[in-house]
């Protein structure tokens, strides 16, 4: 029997950038809020320190700050005629756990989705007509526009201390940043990072073809920085140890050390780690939430925890997972189409490929996690004609290494040998010559890509996994082959000693790591029978259930997610604020 | 006997790091005490194994010395610790299963699915190396640390491809990734896991290691010129 706590105002799951925006935003109202988080606590004193942190084997190769894959995991196949089996071990993306959640690991890149990707539907269907969209891909316009995410985008991008340089000032072209971006208010808060080598060499062939190439954004700061709430970032040391790791020199925007300790200062905000969430509760008629059931896991009681609104702050994918353990929202079936929850679940895809340089050294271990030369020509960019072509969305470009770490980092011709004195000749050679250019592509929803419940295989908690059924699709492949003939036509111009093969993505694996760019399942929209929550992330259901993260996107984009989540939960946030917590109702 | 070996190259890989620039100097030092004007702490003693029993020792032995040759650029993938760094692996919480999800059933699954062994990285070692061994017995008349250098790359080879009808029925193809991830984490990662000794892989390829400063750097080192890393590991900053 489950032990009832007293009633708080609001509860939280999650504290990651969502949870931690919510409470940031919700704290000042003076409401009792509880913020449940299903990992431990971290600092970047105890758990960020040099030298420990600089340990590939542990954080990068034993995923030391990511998902536990022991306790919870997902079953995956590539299509429903498969048996769907347990993702035993993490590898083709890595869902952060703890304080911070993937925030504290990502590498920073944050991209303003402007309405190339909100008006998505729109925007093809007046540039190419209906019948262009393959009948099995259910493209929607997201319910906002790139005006009403402006601001808070500039909000998020202020708080992490992104750096980066406009392309789009207030409709003026900025030389030296993204000439496609959408308008913006201002600047970044910091002007971009320092170029290497590899990333100079890459802008200077891609401006000679003709293309825009900007040193991209990311919230990486390349001054030390204090931001709007007086929270301090350090200078980037281009340490080589950002994605995967914690920063040391609190150098990355991240969660715990910007939004959370802001959020936690208000005396009303109570964080409860160790704690996970089961399920969303509901009043019999289904309609309201009255609190969530989870788990002290160090002492293994079961609690309920009353509240008058609960928000949905997991990562993308677990949102998911608790409205579907929670019953909220008409489950997604793939064979009549109908439902809501788990459908629109989206990837990403992309192609690379590796050239060497005899020549040159690159020193690919002086970097940082989202340094890099990228252009925007074949995905924001309007007048890129896909017709001829045949694919929905677009791709980014970029030569963007973030690190030289040694047991994953170790590039060598193709017909290298895998061992032996030849391998070591090769691996030791290769270190400093290679450089890759990298594409990567949206991903759009199709009919046969979904989230459900598992039917065979639990948790540690007894609890049915999450059952991920994907692959990439035609529209993937033509997207990667087109990406593949660009980046070897950049790569070519380089003038490298040895071409390299642009490679895309043929048939999912969960084995080699690709992305932690998760989206879908719990989709926002106009309409309540084609998406799970509005476009203040309200539950249609559940009306006083609120759902932030990239479980929200109806589709993946061709560039970062963190951007347009932040901006997304900031909204959301402040529309709690002003609008719902004085009339609890949908709000329009 | 393998013990022994390994036991004489850590003592003078360890003198050297401990002690002096070079190897010579340290064997110098050590076999004349009263000349060391300063007190040097002892070299720690051989490694010894925690998990590997004799058979598996020789056959990971083998495998490293056999996949790391010593040649112009290292010492021997036993020499660099390698071996001892796959023991402390397997004897340690990734080695017995840590955030591995280990609930049945257990079914085959696609090469898409993953790993799907009802085994632990510990388990799987330990019945690989017995099934090699004896398909190597069967096949060769001897163990595959016995087994010459064209035998030896022939099974590693087929190994690698999944080729190898290993007797007790084990794939062959998740014991040989499970073996080669461990042989190339001991290559490269910190030596403070056993491998990597000397930091000789990071001399090898030119990576620092974990002292990271490079504000200052990426602005010089940005024309195509190679930094002259001298590695620090996390054992030299603590």
């Amino acid at each position: 029997m489950a032990r009832k706590l007293p009633k708080v105002d609001i509860v939280i799951v999650g504290m990651g950038w969502t949870g931690g925006i919510a409470a940031r935003v919700l704290g000042p109202t003076g409401l009792k809020i509880a913020v449940l988080e299903r990992g431990g606590p971290r600092s970047t004193p105890e758990d960020f320190s040099v030298p420990s942190i600089r340990d590939e084997l542990r954080f990068a190769q034993r995923h030391d700050l990511m998902m536990d894959t022991a306790k919870d995991t997902f079953t995956v196949r590539n299509t429903t005629a498969e048996e769907a089996l347990p993702m035993r071990r993490l590898g083709s993306f890595l869902p952060g756990e703890g304080v911070g959640g993937s925030g504290v690991h990502w590498n920073g890149q944050t991209w303003r989705w402007d309405d190339t990707d909100l008006k998505i539907r729109s925007n093809y269907i007046a540039a190419h007509g209906k019948a262009y969209i393959p009948t099995d891909m259910p493209l929607r316009d997201w319910g906002v526009s790139y005006a009403d995410l402006e601001p808070y985008y500039d909000r998020f991008e202020y708080v992490a201390g992104v750096s980066g340089k406009a392309g789009n000032l207030l409709g003026k072209i900025v030389p030296g940043g993204n000439p496609f971006e959408a308008p913006r208010a201002r600047d970044y808060p910091l002007p971009p990072l320092t170029d290497n080598y590899a990333n100079k060499l890459f802008a200077a062939a891609a401006g000679e073809l003709g293309y825009h190439p900007f040193s991209r954004a990311t919230a990486n700061a390349s001054r030390p920085y204090t931001n709007p709430d007086g929270m301090q970032l350090g200078q980037c040391q281009y340490c080589g140890f950002c994605e995967r790791f914690g920063c040391e020199s609190n150098a990355k925007g991240s969660p715990h050390i910007t939004v959370i300790p802001v959020a936690l200062k208000n005396a009303n905000v109570e964080l409860r780690t160790w704690s996970w969430v089961q399920k969303v509760m509901l009043d019999s008629s289904g309609k309201k939430a009255v609190g969530v059931a989870y788990v002290n896991v160090q002492t293994g009681e079961e609690l309920e925890q009353p509240a008058d609104l609960v928000i949905l702050c997991a990562y993308g994918l677990s949102n998911v997972h608790l409205l579907l353990l929670s019953g909220i929202g008409k489950p997604y079936d793939p064979k009549t189409g109908k439902g809501v929850i788990g459908s629109h679940y989206a990837y990403q895809g992309g192609a690379g490929a590796t050239f060497f340089f005899e020549d040159k050294a690159f020193n690919p271990f002086i970097s940082t996690g989202g340094l890099g030369s990228a252009i925007d020509d074949f995905h924001a960019n309007s007048a890129f004609d896909r017709g001829p072509l045949g694919f929905v969305g677009g791709f980014t470009v970029a030569q963007g290494s973030s690190n030289g770490r040694p047991i994953s980092y170790r590039p060598t011709p193709p017909g290298t040998p895998r061992w032996g004195s030849d391998w070591k000749r090769a691996t030791a050679k290769g270190y400093q010559t290679a450089l890759s250019i990298g594409a990567a592509a949206s991903s759009m929803p199709d009919r046969g890509n979904y989230l459900s419940l598992d039917p065979t295989y639990r948790n540690r908690f007894g609890q049915p996994l999450m059952r991920m059924t994907f692959d990439f699709k035609d529209n993937d492949a033509r997207m990667a082959r087109h990406a593949g003939e660009i980046i070897t036509r950049i790569g070519k111009a380089m003038g490298p000693t040895q071409m390299g093969q642009a490679g895309g993505r043929d048939s999912w694996s969960v084995v080699p790591y690709q992305s932690t760019h998760n989206t879908g399942g719990a989709i926002m929209g106009t309409d309540p029978k084609l998406s799970a929550v509005n476009g203040w992330m309200q539950s249609w259901d559940v009306q006083n259930v609120f759902v932030l993260g990239a479980s929200a996107f109806p589709h993946n984009s061709a560039y970062n997610p963190t951007g347009p989540v932040a901006a997304l939960a900031y909204r959301s946030a402040e529309a709690i604020r002003d609008r719902y917590l004085k009339t609890p109702e949908l709000l329009s | 006997m393998a013990e022994r070996k390994v036991g004489r190259r850590a003592f003078l890989l360890t003198a050297g790091a401990v002690g002096a620039a070079t190897g010579q100097a340290a064997v110098q030092a050590q076999a004349d005490p009263a000349t060391t004007a300063v007190p040097k702490a002892p070299p720690p003693p051989s490694p010894g194994y925690v998990f590997l029993k004799p058979a598996e020792a020789a056959f990971v032995e083998a495998v490293c010395d056999h996949m790391i040759p010593t040649d112009e650029l290292t010492a021997s993938g036993v020499d660099l610790g390698v071996a001892v760094f796959v023991d402390r692996a397997l004897a340690s919480g990734w080695g017995r299963g840590d955030r591995l999800y280990l609930q049945g059933p257990w079914k085959t699954g696609t090469p898409n699915q993953g790993y799907q062994l009802a085994m632990t990285p510990a388990e799987l070692y330990r019945a690989g190396i017995a099934q090699a061994n004896a398909w190597c017995r069967k096949t060769h008349g001897k163990a595959f640390d016995r087994l010459s250098a064209d035998q030896k790359e022939a099974f590693l080879q087929a190994l690698s491809r999944g080729a190898v009808e290993l007797p007790g029925g084990l794939p062959s193809r998740p014991f040989f990734d499970v073996i080669y991830q461990t042989v190339m984490e001991g290559m490269f990662a910190d030596p403070v896991y056993g491998g990597n000794r000397d930091k000789a892989a990071w001399k090898m390829l030119g990576f620092p290691g974990v002292m990271a400063n490079n504000a200052a750097n990426i602005r010089t080192y940005n024309d195509g010129r190679r930094f002259p890393a001298r590695p620090v590991s996390i054992a030299d900053m603590s």
